[in-house]
């Protein structure tokens, strides 16, 4: 009786497939309406790379301006313009986007789902973000510029010191929100209702796990801050006094609301790159995942802890004692599970038979400088020691090592990794190599003199700087015009990549690759899973 | 599509088995339009979180209120008079009071503490007096706003009399003298033995409401 349920499904299904398949309009219709999972995974990683150039170029002109003591290239309010969009777009137009690209592509084949559960509000999720940017980059060009507070946009800065764009930053706030809301919806109700048979939770792959987890994140947190841009739309416009001390508001009360978003946001931009180095550190050691439960526990347990330790980031707003000894060592609590899944990442490697792909690389170069970068998160957490850190290169240099070399990493290592999957066609490794090694060299000669020059007490977001920081920042700009340069090495990888240049690869890509995604064939099909595969 | 069907997973076994494996499955597979219904109903409980979510934030802004009242560690002292009455003074120790002015930017006003500190016994009365001069042409109204640190003692500053209880309107050229009287709790914690108390002067002439402003011509 079952039986025959499952053989109608079977069949209507494939009628419908059938059907699917001839319609796939041509051209710009075809990426304007899709609503195809695979197509709207390859539009966000696209959209993620021009912003992630974007964003660089104005990293470019921050590096440029500080090459050299005094004020040469532009003037400091154009200065503070390029701090604040630049980690505004690369938070919320690159980092983002990719992961929600990544899950598009991957979560549905990862469990084996014929498609994202909400297929038509994805096509929604996708096509608001560009507006939202366009918004964001246009008001760079209004009278008195764009936004100029930072992109953690503190009151009073943002509400009473702000120019007349703040109104159109906290709209394409609220579009960016909505869409990642949106986005986030889509991948819980996917992975809570699509898994194939036999897709239990406890054998989902763990970038399944990471994404489930970060999308409740989102979803948590995403609503908190559309509430702080909208408090600060009518503190600035509307005349109510949320932040402002003399209506009866707080400014201090701004930052609390902020970072009880922003921390829980800095996971959600890293999460997803622990399922990734997950899924690449097991193939390339042709072994299985050294500790897969206690991965999943603790993720679940940093998402938790997230929510309590946003208050690190203002130990010098003068909180009582009692409460920066307790954000102290909840934020170090925070390192435990990290490093849980930083020594199963090396226990997996630990006698396995590696050898070094390019997305090994990535993965490899992540586990080492993603950890450095978590080192000096648990110096920043030491309470009397943030006093002389806070706002210094120092905390600069931490979270570029997290977000850079780890956050982006990951999405590149995982671009490199599935890739040939994606395209049917093995990308150019010698390019790839050649990424890899001029990017590892640069991002560090990038970063890690930053550490220096913030113990030394060079402030963070100020265009000019003391003579004795001078010698560092050369090397610190040299290293950062040498990591912009060798993207377009991954530009043009990427780009011979989607005009099918390359070997052909087999269904499995990579000798050791396990999962769902590797078993249908090279190019993935438009559409995969009709039919829904049984997990053993 | 064809293809897809026979990837690795169904030739490892005969599709018998594997349809008979399947049958036994307790998940009989649904629908699309099953599917879509029940998707929609777990989406509509999420939109319900957002929503739960963003109220939340809103609702902060009450509960940061309400938990600085009650622990006072933003350091806003009360805005309404307290009673100087059977206070017993401490005479084991005393603390040193510092007071600090500023006017916010763009308020145009002199503004300073007659006495730049004062030592007193917890329980013991201080008194100080605060000038203020409106140096513009024009009237203005003005609004202090005390801020004590470290944020804790805010709870032990007990103001009888205060002229930040109230607006301060200056004609223009006009001067004034304000005074503020206190006394620090008997119960202000051992540790702490400095405290600064801040005020920074507002112009709200803007924002104020007009009868105020009729109420100042007329005075
Ligand atoms: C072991 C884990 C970590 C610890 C203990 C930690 C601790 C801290 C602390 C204490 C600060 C505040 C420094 C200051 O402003 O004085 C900070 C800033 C920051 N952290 Fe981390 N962190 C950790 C991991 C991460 C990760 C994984 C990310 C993102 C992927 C991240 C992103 C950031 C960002 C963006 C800032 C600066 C925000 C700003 O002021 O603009 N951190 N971290
Ligand atoms: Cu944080």
């Amino acid at each position: 009786m079952s039986t025959e349920t499952v053989n109608e499904a079977h069949d209507s299904d494939d009628g419908h497939d059938a059907h699917h398949e001839h319609h796939i309009p041509k051209g710009l219709l075809r990426w304007l309406f899709t609503t195809n999972h695979k197509d709207i995974g390859t539009l966000y990683l696209w959209f993620a790379f021009i912003m992630f150039l974007i964003g660089g170029a104005m990293a470019m002109v921050i590096r440029a301006e500080l090459f050299q003591p005094g004020l040469q290239i532009v003037d400091p309010h154009f200065f503070n313009q390029m701090t604040t969009v630049h980690g505004l777009i690369m938070v919320f137009g690159a980092v983002m986007p990719a992961f929600t690209g990544l899950a598009n592509w991957l979560v549905p084949m990862m469990i084996g789902a014929p498609d994202m559960a909400l297929p038509r509000m994805n096509n929604w999720s996708f096509w608001i973000l560009p507006f939202a940017f366009l918004i964001l980059l246009s008001s760079l060009f209004m009278d008195g510029g764009g936004p100029a507070f930072g992109w953690t946009f503190y009151a009073p800065l943002s509400t009473q010191y702000s120019g007349d764009s703040t109104a159109l930053f906290v709209f394409s706030v609220h579009i960016m929100g909505i869409s990642s809301i949106m986005g986030a919806i889509n991948v819980v109700v996917t992975i809570l209702n699509m898994r194939a048979p036999g897709m239990t939770y406890m054998k989902m792959p763990l970038f399944v796990w990471t994404w489930l987890i970060t999308a409740f994140l989102l979803i948590a947190v995403m609503p908190v801050l559309a509430g702080a841009v909208t408090m600060v739309l009518t503190d600035k416009f509307f005349g109510t006094s949320f932040f402002d001390a003399a209506g009866g508001g707080d400014p201090v009360m701004f930052q609390h609301i902020f970072w009880f978003f922003g921390h829980p946001e800095v996971y959600i931009m890293i999460l997803p790159a622990f399922g990734i180095i997950s899924a690449i550190v097991p193939t390339f050691s042709r072994k299985k995942l050294f500790g897969y439960a206690s991965m999943v526990y603790a993720t679940a347990s940093i998402a938790l802890l997230s929510f309590i330790v946003w208050a690190h980031h203002m130990f010098t707003t003068g909180m009582p004692v009692a409460a920066e000894m307790f954000f102290m060592f909840a934020t170090m609590l925070i390192s435990v599970p990290t490093g849980v899944k930083v020594f199963n990442w090396v226990a997996t490697m630990w006698r396995g038979s590696l050898t070094f792909e390019v997305p090994m690389m990535f993965a490899i170069a992540f586990i080492v400088l993603f950890t450095i970068g978590g080192l000096s998160g648990l110096m920043l957490a030491i309470t009397p020691a943030d006093f002389q850190y806070h706002d210094t290169y120092f905390v600069v240099a931490h979270f570029h090592y997290v977000l850079v070399t780890g956050a982006v990493f990951s999405i590149m290592a995982a671009v490199y990794y599935w890739l040939p999957k994606w395209t049917g066609k093995m990308f150019d490794i010698t390019l790839g190599k050649w990424h890899f090694w001029c990017s590892l060299i640069s991002v560090n000669l990038l970063f890690f003199p930053m550490h220096f020059v913030g113990l030394a007490g060079m402030p963070r977001r100020i265009p000019d700087y003391a003579l004795q920081f001078a010698d560092i920042n050369k090397w610190v700009s040299i290293g950062g015009f040498a990591f912009g340069l060798s993207q377009l090495i991954f530009l043009v990888l990427i780009i011979k990549a989607c005009r099918k240049i390359g070997e052909p690869v087999s269904d499995q890509v990579w000798e050791g690759a396990e999962g769902l995604e590797w078993e249908i064939p090279s190019p993935a099909p438009y559409h995969t899973f009709e039919t829904p595969p049984f997990i053993k | 599509m064809s293809k897809q069907s026979e990837s690795k997973h169904t030739t490892e076994k005969s599709s018998a088995a594997f349809e008979s494996e399947r049958a036994s499955d307790v998940q009989i597979p649904k629908t699309r339009a099953q599917m879509a219904a029940e998707n929609a109903k777990t989406a509509k409980k999420l939109v319900f979180v957002v929503i739960g979510m963003l109220g939340f934030s809103f609702a902060l802004v009450p509960l940061y209120d309400v938990f600085c009242d009650l622990t006072g560690i933003n350091g806003k002292p009360s805005n309404e008079a307290a009673v100087y009455e059977s206070v017993v003074i401490d005479e084991s120790r005393t603390v040193k009071v510092e007071f600090i002015t500023r006017t916010h930017s763009g308020m145009a006003w002199e503004f300073e503490a007659r006495t730049a500190d004062i030592r007193l016994h917890p329980g013991e009365m201080g008194e100080v007096e605060f000038y203020v001069r409106n140096p513009s042409d024009r009237d203005i109204i003005a609004q202090a706003i005390p801020s004590i640190s470290p944020g804790t003692a805010a709870l032990y500053v007990n103001k009888t009399e205060c002229f930040c209880f109230k607006h301060q309107p200056l004609k223009a050229g006009e001067e004034a003298l304000m005074p503020m009287k206190f006394y620090v709790d008997p119960q202000l914690p051992k540790d702490i033995t400095v405290l600064t108390l801040q005020y920074t002067l507002y112009d709200i002439s803007a924002t104020v409401k007009p009868a105020a402003v009729v109420a100042m011509n007329n005075s």
